[in-house]
C-alpha cells in the first residue's frame, strides 16, 4: 500500500519535473534565439537585401577593400606577435615556479578587463603628439598615432592575452615530464619546444591564434581613438562598417559586416570541432583506463576538464 | 589509505578523491601530472630565464607603460582640477549610465545565464551543441558588428522593433537599448564560468538530499546553489566588467544624447576631439580604475572557487 503512494507521488513528481523541464528549456531557447540568433539573421539579411550582385558591388569598392586589407595586414602583425609573447609566458607560468607568479598571471589579463577606448587613449598619450615621446617621433618624420603602426600596436595590446589564456591551462594540465624526459636524453631547449612540447599543445595553440585573429580583425573601440579614420589610409573592416553605417548605406555596411560575421561563425565552429576532438579523447581514455584497471576504480577521466577558459 | 601513489593517474580511488574534496584538499585526479621541476631543487628544463624576461619586456612596453602614462597624464591637472574633470554633471551622468545600465545587464546574465548553462548541462534536446556553440559568439562577433545588427533589429523597421513600437516600447536610440546591448556581450561570462562547476555538482547528494524528501526547489536552494555561487559571481563580476568598458556595440544603439544616454567610454572620446586631453585622462583613469577593482575581485572570487571545490579549477 505504502509503496504504491509514493510511487503515485513519484509519477506526480515526475509530470511536475517534465512541465518545469520542458518550460525551463523553452525559456533558454528563446533568450537564446533572440539575443544571438536574430542578431546574426539580421547581419546577412540586411547586407543581401538588394541581391547578390550589389552585395559583391558593396565588398569590391575601393575603400572597403582597403580596409580588408589593412585588417589582415594588422592581424598578420598582431597575431604572430601575441603567439610569440604566449608561448614564452606559457612556458615561464606553467614549467616554473617563481615569486610573483601569480601577479603576472593577473598582468596577463589586465587588457581584458581595460576599457579599449582607454586603451587607445594610453597609447595616444605616449605615442601622440601630446605625449611622452611624439615630439621625438614628429622630429624623425615617424608616424605612429593617426597612422597604421598605431592601430597595429593597440590591437596587439587588445588580443594580449588570448594565446597565453589559452595555453596557461593547457600546459599546466600536461605536466612536465615528457619533456624533462626529452632533456634528461640529450634534446636541447628548442629540439624539446619543437619536437615535444609543440605536438602536445598544437590544438590549443591553433584554437588561440584563430581566436586571437578574429579579435584581432574585429577590434573597434580602441582603434577608433588612435586611427584617425583616414579613408583608404586607416581605416579597418570595423570602422569601415561604422562610416557606411553613418552615411546611411545600411546595405554596403552590413555587406562589410558580414566578412567579420563569417569569421565569427568560422571560430565558433573551430572552437566546436576542437571540444568535440577533447571530449572524444577523454572518453576514449577513459575506456582504456577502466579496461585496464580492476572494478572498482572507476575511471573518472571524463570529469577532466573538457571546456578551456574562454 | 596509501600516499605512495604512482602520480599522473587520471584514475583516483573515488572514496579517498571524495573524502580529500570534501576536506578542501585537491583530490588526486586534480594533482599536475608531472611536478614542477623546481620542486626537485634544480632546474631540469631551460629556457626561464628567456621566456620570463621574454614575457616581463612584452608586458612592460605593451601594457605597463601606456597604462601608467594614463594616470600620469591625469597627475598633470591640481587635485581641484582633476576632481572638477571627473564630477562634472555630464561626467556624472555618463558615470550613472555606464554603471546603471552594465548592472542591469549583468543581472539580467546572471538570471539568463545560470538559466542557460541549467539547461545545457541538465537537458537533452536537439539543437543543443548548436546553441552551446553559439553561446560564445559575443565573444567572437567583432562589437561594432553586434551595435548595428542590435539596431537594425530594435529600430522602429527592424524585425523586433515594428512589433515594439505600436506598443509604446522604445528600445533603440534610448537607455534601454544600451542595456540590450551589453547584455549581449556580457551574455557568455556567466554561462561558461557556471557551465563547468554544474557538471561536476555531486549527484549523489542530490540524491541524498531527495531521498531525505527535499523538494526538487530546497534541492536546489540548498545543496546546487551553494556549489555554483562562487562561479555565478564570478561571471557576474565579468560580465559587468566588460560592460563597464563596452564602447563598439553601444554607440551604434544608444543614441549618445549627453546627460541621457552618454556612456563613459564615448565621453573619453569626445573629450578627445575636444583636444582636452588631460580631462579625457582624468575620466579614463577612474575607469581604468575600477577595471581594476573588478579585476582583483574576479581573483578573489576564483580564489574562493577554488578553494570551495577543493583545487579544480
Amino acid at each position: 500500500m505504502n509503496t504504491v503512494i509514493q510511487a503515485a507521488r513519484r509519477n506526480d513528481a515526475d509530470a511536475g519535473a517534465r512541465w518545469v523541464r520542458v518550460a525551463l528549456i523553452a525559456l533558454a531557447v528563446i533568450f537564446l534565439l533572440t539575443f544571438l540568433v536574430l542578431p546574426l539573421a539580421v547581419v546577412f539579411s540586411e547586407a543581401l537585401r538588394k541581391g547578390v550582385d550589389a552585395y559583391l558591388k558593396a565588398l569590391a569598392d575601393d575603400d572597403s577593400w582597403a580596409a580588408i586589407r589593412l585588417t589582415l595586414l594588422t592581424a598578420a602583425i598582431a597575431v604572430p606577435l601575441n603567439v610569440v609573447f604566449g608561448v614564452a609566458a606559457a612556458w615561464c607560468i606553467a614549467r616554473f615556479e617563481f615569486r610573483g607568479k601569480s601577479v603576472l598571471i593577473t598582468l596577463i589579463d589586465v587588457p581584458f578587463s581595460v576599457s579599449p577606448v582607454v586603451a587607445g587613449l594610453a597609447y595616444m598619450l605616449v605615442l601622440g603628439a601630446q605625449g611622452w615621446i611624439g615630439p621625438w617621433l614628429m622630429e624623425h618624420d615617424l608616424k605612429i598615432i593617426f597612422a597604421v603602426p598605431g592601430i597595429v600596436l593597440v590591437t596587439t595590446f587588445v588580443t594580449l592575452p588570448l594565446v597565453a589564456r589559452e595555453l596557461i591551462p593547457l600546459m599546466q594540465a600536461q605536466g612536465s615530464e615528457q619533456e624533462e624526459a626529452a632533456v634528461v636524453l640529450g634534446a636541447s631547449g628548442w629540439q624539446t619546444f619543437w619536437h615535444v612540447t609543440l605536438p602536445n599543445i598544437r590544438w590549443g595553440l591553433i584554437y588561440g591564434v584563430i581566436l586571437c585573429n578574429a579579435r584581432a580583425m574585429g577590434e573597434f573601440g580602441a582603434v577608433s581613438v588612435v586611427s584617425g579614420h583616414i579613408r583608404g589610409l586607416t581605416n579597418t573592416i570595423p570602422l569601415q562598417v561604422e562610416i557606411l553605417y553613418n552615411e546611411f548605406q545600411i546595405q554596403a555596411g552590413f555587406a562589410v559586416a558580414s566578412l567579420l560575421a563569417l569569421l565569427a561563425l568560422l571560430t565558433l565552429c573551430v572552437k566546436s570541432f576542437l571540444e568535440w576532438r577533447h571530449e572524444r579523447h577523454a572518453r576514449r581514455l577513459a575506456l582504456t583506463a577502466a579496461d585496464a584497471r580492476p572494478a572498482g576504480t572507476q575511471a573518472q577521466a571524463s570529469n577532466v576538464p573538457l571546456r578551456a577558459a574562454a | 589509505m596509501s600516499s605512495n601513489k604512482p602520480d599522473g593517474l587520471l584514475v583516483a580511488d573515488t572514496l579517498e578523491a571524495a573524502v580529500l574534496t570534501h576536506r578542501g584538499l585537491p583530490g588526486l585526479r586534480t594533482a599536475p601530472t608531472g611536478s614542477p621541476s623546481g620542486r626537485r631543487g634544480r632546474r631540469v628544463l631551460p629556457g626561464f630565464n628567456l621566456t620570463l624576461g621574454v614575457t616581463l619586456f612584452y608586458l612592460g612596453l605593451l601594457v605597463l607603460l601606456p597604462l601608467s602614462a594614463l594616470f600620469i597624464k591625469s597627475f598633470a591637472l591640481t587635485w581641484p582640477q582633476f576632481v572638477a574633470a571627473v564630477s562634472s554633471p555630464r561626467v556624472l551622468a555618463a558615470y550613472r549610465v555606464t554603471f546603471g545600465s552594465s548592472l542591469i545587464a549583468a543581472v539580467i546574465n546572471l538570471v539568463f545565464g545560470l538559466l542557460v548553462a541549467w539547461v545545457l548541462v541538465r537537458y537533452r534536446f536537439p539543437g543543443k551543441r548548436i546553441l552551446d556553440a553559439l553561446v560564445d559568439l559575443p565573444f567572437a562577433l567583432p562589437t561594432a558588428v553586434a551595435g548595428i545588427s542590435l539596431a537594425a533589429l530594435l529600430g522602429p523597421n527592424g524585425w523586433i522593433g515594428q512589433h515594439l513600437t505600436p506598443l509604446g516600447i522604445k528600445l533603440a536610440y534610448t537607455p534601454a537599448g544600451i542595456v540590450v546591448a551589453l547584455t549581449f556581450i556580457g551574455l557568455p561570462f556567466v554561462v561558461r564560468t557556471v557551465q563547468p562547476v554544474l557538471e561536476d555538482v555531486e549527484k549523489e547528494l542530490e540524491e541524498a538530499a531527495s531521498s531525505l524528501g527535499a523538494t526538487p526547489f530546497q534541492i536546489f536552494r540548498k545543496v546546487i546553489l551553494p556549489a555554483i555561487t562562487p562561479a555565478l559571481l564570478t561571471g557576474f563580476a565579468m560580465a559587468f566588467a566588460r560592460a563597464v568598458g563596452e564602447y563598439g556595440s553601444v554607440v551604434f544603439i544608444a543614441g549618445n544624447m549627453p546627460m541621457v544616454s552618454e556612456i563613459t567610454p564615448l565621453l573619453i572620446l569626445v573629450k578627445l576631439e575636444q583636444f582636452d586631453y588631460a580631462g579625457a585622462a582624468a575620466v579614463a583613469s577612474v575607469l581604468l580604475a575600477t577595471s581594476f577593482v573588478l579585476l582583483l575581485a574576479i581573483n578573489g572570487l576564483q580564489f574562493w572557487q577554488r578553494r570551495l571545490h577543493g583545487g579544480r579549477p
